[in-house]
């Protein structure tokens, strides 16, 4: 008589094992971990794969179109193409135009279309489908936060396009995720010395501020470091992101007794705020004695097109810009100038930089592992990338280093040619502590590292 | 009481776009019966009119200057446009910045033909289709018509400015015995105000006065008859659907200066426009205009800081709160007809 081992609680079991994995969310599959070597996606074979993921369609489509051509230039650089650009002034000397760790680099593209749920699904697809063993890219911080979450639950490397809001490295910090660009406060702390200097410590602020994250990050940053300069705050309205026509919201500025003008908007809805406070007569108005003034903490070149004269002598604070003189932007504006005909933008620099400085990490830890990865950026110190000495802080996985603060310039000599700098802020005026108030407190910590598979 | 005198004319220069808009879509319902979702895609037209009439005046021809260096310390490629050598730098210069209201000129013969092309060539297959289907159809046509300029424009904003003698703002403190600079106004909105008032009286003008107004108004009450008495009613009604075309394109062509144009700044009024038909009465032609003007200046009250301390978010959901209550007190909007959308 044969004995089976089938029995009724075994069959149960297996029953329940299976059900569970088919429920089990794609993403926790264990297809990822197909040829994988302890971590999701690890590259097989002799290339890597890439994933850029940037809004290209929408209405940030064209600042996209800028970041993907900055990517498609850091591949061409990676592999050995092109003369090189930033790898020659980069300060780490890992990267030698032979790929990552010797192997090709190859990409695919996302399309965020600025929407969380599309940034997420496009990035889901590049990481399942493609087997993009890094994401990068995006033109918002909602979508950074979004797709650095994603890539956090899914074991890899996110490296933040253009997001400006504390929060992506404040309270929703996380291990797996690092960012080169500024933030909100440290444009406050940059622009509000400057402010100070040009327009007086006695003025009175009116804020117009988007209604979502950024904004409200903005608004506490720019609004804590001018009062600590003696401005004082009049009024605080949130604008709804949707809105196009900000006259009704301009109009009431004339009924107080504020003297500046705060626009916590980017994009378009800077542009348009921008040129209906303009059209309102604003900057010809007198009070309190003084001029009435306008100021834009976020300036992106790309977009301050659309406002056109309006820009003239506002000012903001940006990232970088292309008309710095250090040899890594000269590198890369000749490089990108020369491809494309055209000066790249501070999306394009952020988005380029990240790409080397992913490359050159995966170098120097000898694996593309998500967290040697992490161990590689953590409290890294470069320079030569356009932005003067710069840190990779190991609590927050921000990027410290100088901000530019800039004006609207008076005489363009060109259409590229909007904005001038007026400081370089040096880094340490826009350090803070990793559990600072604005930054999520005590409570915002990176997690553990998370390889995925 | 200058806030209060400010937001009324914020209201009725909003409310303005959304009559044009929403009289033009009202129209096409009333005569054609076509719930046309792409109207905010013909206002988006209408304002790149006024782009392309600029680039096609500031049209340019090119030379090295060896003097100057471009960002790449090549030698700069200057650009010099046409209309400065053949009138004088001067001359030239301000036939530049008056595009926006040669624009005007320049957009009502294309707006009549893509309204007549729109109608002709998509819309007349779906007259006997139901509403859904038409919904669908048009806004799938909004959507090729903005990704089509997208890719001719980019996505970014592009600025067009009114005539410098239209920039800076009227003291209206100063007229009204107010302390002077508390109620200004921008020009430019005024005259989009008086143009606007001007393009409705004309369109009731039209409609009031004319036989083939005439015509139009019997067949949008009793199509059958009309064409019973052997009158092709359908070739008028085309005619209606480019004239509201026009109406759409030249509150498109005239709203650039107030915000510079981009590819979808017709979703952003499509469906404020749609909310404004429905308040102001399917097909009804006053109620539009009525409803336009009232949601504007309503909208205006609800984005003042003191209401919005209040009433917290009260400026996001205004219009639909208004459109809710009428609606709810008069089902078929301020001014609807019996019988439309009803059967």
């Amino acid at each position: 008589m044969s004995k089976s081992n089938f029995t009724r609680r075994g069959l149960l079991k297996t029953s329940v094992a299976a059900g569970g994995a088919l429920a089990m969310p794609t993403i926790f599959s264990p297809s990822w971990a197909d040829g994988h070597a302890g971590f999701t996606n690890a590259p097989q074979g002799s290339t890597v794969t890439l994933g850029f993921n940037v809004p290209q369609s929408g209405p940030y489509a064209d600042e996209g179109a800028d970041e993907l051509r900055a990517y498609e230039l850091a591949v061409e650089h990676l592999n050995g193409g092109g003369d090189g650009g930033m790898i020659n002034t980069f300060s780490s000397k890992t990267l030698d135009g032979t790929g990552i760790l010797g192997k090709k680099v190859e990409y695919v593209t996302g399309d965020t279309q600025t929407k969380s749920d599309a940034a997420r699904a496009s990035a889901r697809s590049m990481i399942e489908k493609d087997g993009a063993v890094m994401i990068t890219g995006g033109s918002s911080s909602g979508v950074a936060v979004a797709v650095q979450a994603l890539c956090q639950e899914a074991g890899i490397i996110f490296m933040a396009g253009l997001t400006h809001s504390n929060d992506t490295t404040g309270k929703d910090r996380k291990a797996n995720g690092f960012r080169h660009f500024f933030n909100s406060y440290m444009s406050g702390a940059a622009l509000a010395p400057v402010l100070a200097n040009a327009y007086g410590k006695d003025r009175k602020a009116y804020h117009l501020t988007a209604d979502y994250n950024w904004g409200y990050t903005t608004e506490e940053a720019v609004t804590q470091a001018t009062e600590a300069v003696g401005w004082e705050t009049v009024n605080t309205v949130k604008t709804p992101l949707t809105q196009t026509d900000f006259s009704s919201y301009i109009a009431p500025v004339l009924q107080t007794d504020a003297d500046v003008l705060v626009l916590n908007h980017y994009g378009g809805n800077m542009v348009n705020s921008l040129t209906n406070a303009v059209q309102f007569g604003l900057r010809d108005k007198q009070v309190n004695g003084k001029n009435f003034e306008i100021v834009v903490p976020l300036y992106s070149r790309l977009m301050a097109r659309g406002a056109g004269a309006n820009v003239k002598g506002i000012f903001g604070s940006t990232n970088w810009h292309w008309s710095l003189t250090d040899e890594g932007s000269k590198a890369f504006v000749q490089s990108f100038g020369t491809k494309y005909g055209f000066p790249p933008s501070q999306a394009a620099h952020t988005c380029y930089v990240q790409t080397m400085l992913y490359a050159d990490a995966v170098n120097r830890a000898g694996s593309f592992n998500p967290c040697a990865v992490v161990e590689a950026l953590e409290g890294f110190e470069f320079d030569g990338l356009g932005n003067g000495p710069t840190l990779y802080r190991a609590e927050d996985h921000q990027c410290f280093k100088d901000v530019l603060v800039v004006k609207g310039k008076e005489n363009p000599t060109s259409e590229f040619d909007l904005l001038e700098i007026v400081e370089i802020t040096p880094r340490a005026q826009v350090e803070y502590a990793p559990d600072h108030p604005q930054m999520g407190g005590a409570a915002a910590t990176l997690g553990s590292c998370n390889p995925g598979a | 009481m200058e806030a209060i005198i400010l937001q009324i004319l914020n209201g009725l220069d909003k409310g303005s776009a959304y009559a044009l808009i929403a009289l033009g879509l009202t129209l096409i319902f009333g005569t054609l019966g076509v719930v046309n979702f792409a109207h905010g895609a013909i206002f988006m037209i209408g304002a790149f009119c006024a782009v392309t009439l600029q680039r096609m005046l500031s049209a340019s021809k090119s030379f090295i200057d060896e003097t100057q260096t471009d960002f790449l310390g090549n030698p700069k490629k200057v650009e010099v446009p046409y209309l400065h050598d053949w009138f004088g730098p001067e001359v030239g210069q301000s036939i530049i910045e008056w595009s926006v209201p040669l624009a005007i000129l320049f957009a009502i013969p294309i707006m009549m033909f893509v309204g007549y092309a729109m109608e002709r060539g998509l819309i007349k297959h779906f007259y006997k289709r139901p509403h859904a289907d038409q919904i669908l159809v048009t806004f799938g046509l909004a959507i090729v018509l903005q990704e089509v300029i997208k890719a001719f424009y980019g996505a970014n904003p592009i600025p067009t400015p009114a005539p410098p003698a239209f920039t800076g703002a009227f003291d209206f403190g100063a007229l009204l015995g107010f302390d002077p600079n508390t109620i200004i106004y921008p020009y430019w909105r005024l005259i989009y105000f008086a143009f606007a008032a001007l393009v409705i009286t004309s369109v009731f003008a039209f409609l009031q006065f004319t036989t083939f107004g005439m015509v139009v108004r019997a067949g949008m009450a009793d199509r059958e008859t009309v064409g019973l008495l052997g009158i092709d009613i359908d070739k008028r009604f085309t005619m209606m659907f480019a004239i509201a075309a026009v109406v759409a394109g030249l509150a498109g062509v005239m709203y650039t200066p107030i915000n510079s144009p981009n590819y979808h700044m017709g979703m952003d009024f499509l469906v404020l426009s749609f909310v404004v038909v429905v308040v102001g009465g399917m097909g009804s032609l006053p109620g539009a205009v009525l409803a336009g003007f009232l949601l504007g200046v309503l909208e205006s009250f609800a984005s003042m800081a003191v209401v919005i301390d209040l009433v917290p978010g009260i400026n996001q959901i205004i219009i639909y709160l208004v459109a809710i209550v009428i609606l709810l007190t008069r089902p078929r909007g301020l001014m609807g007809r019996r019988g439309v959308m009803e059967d």
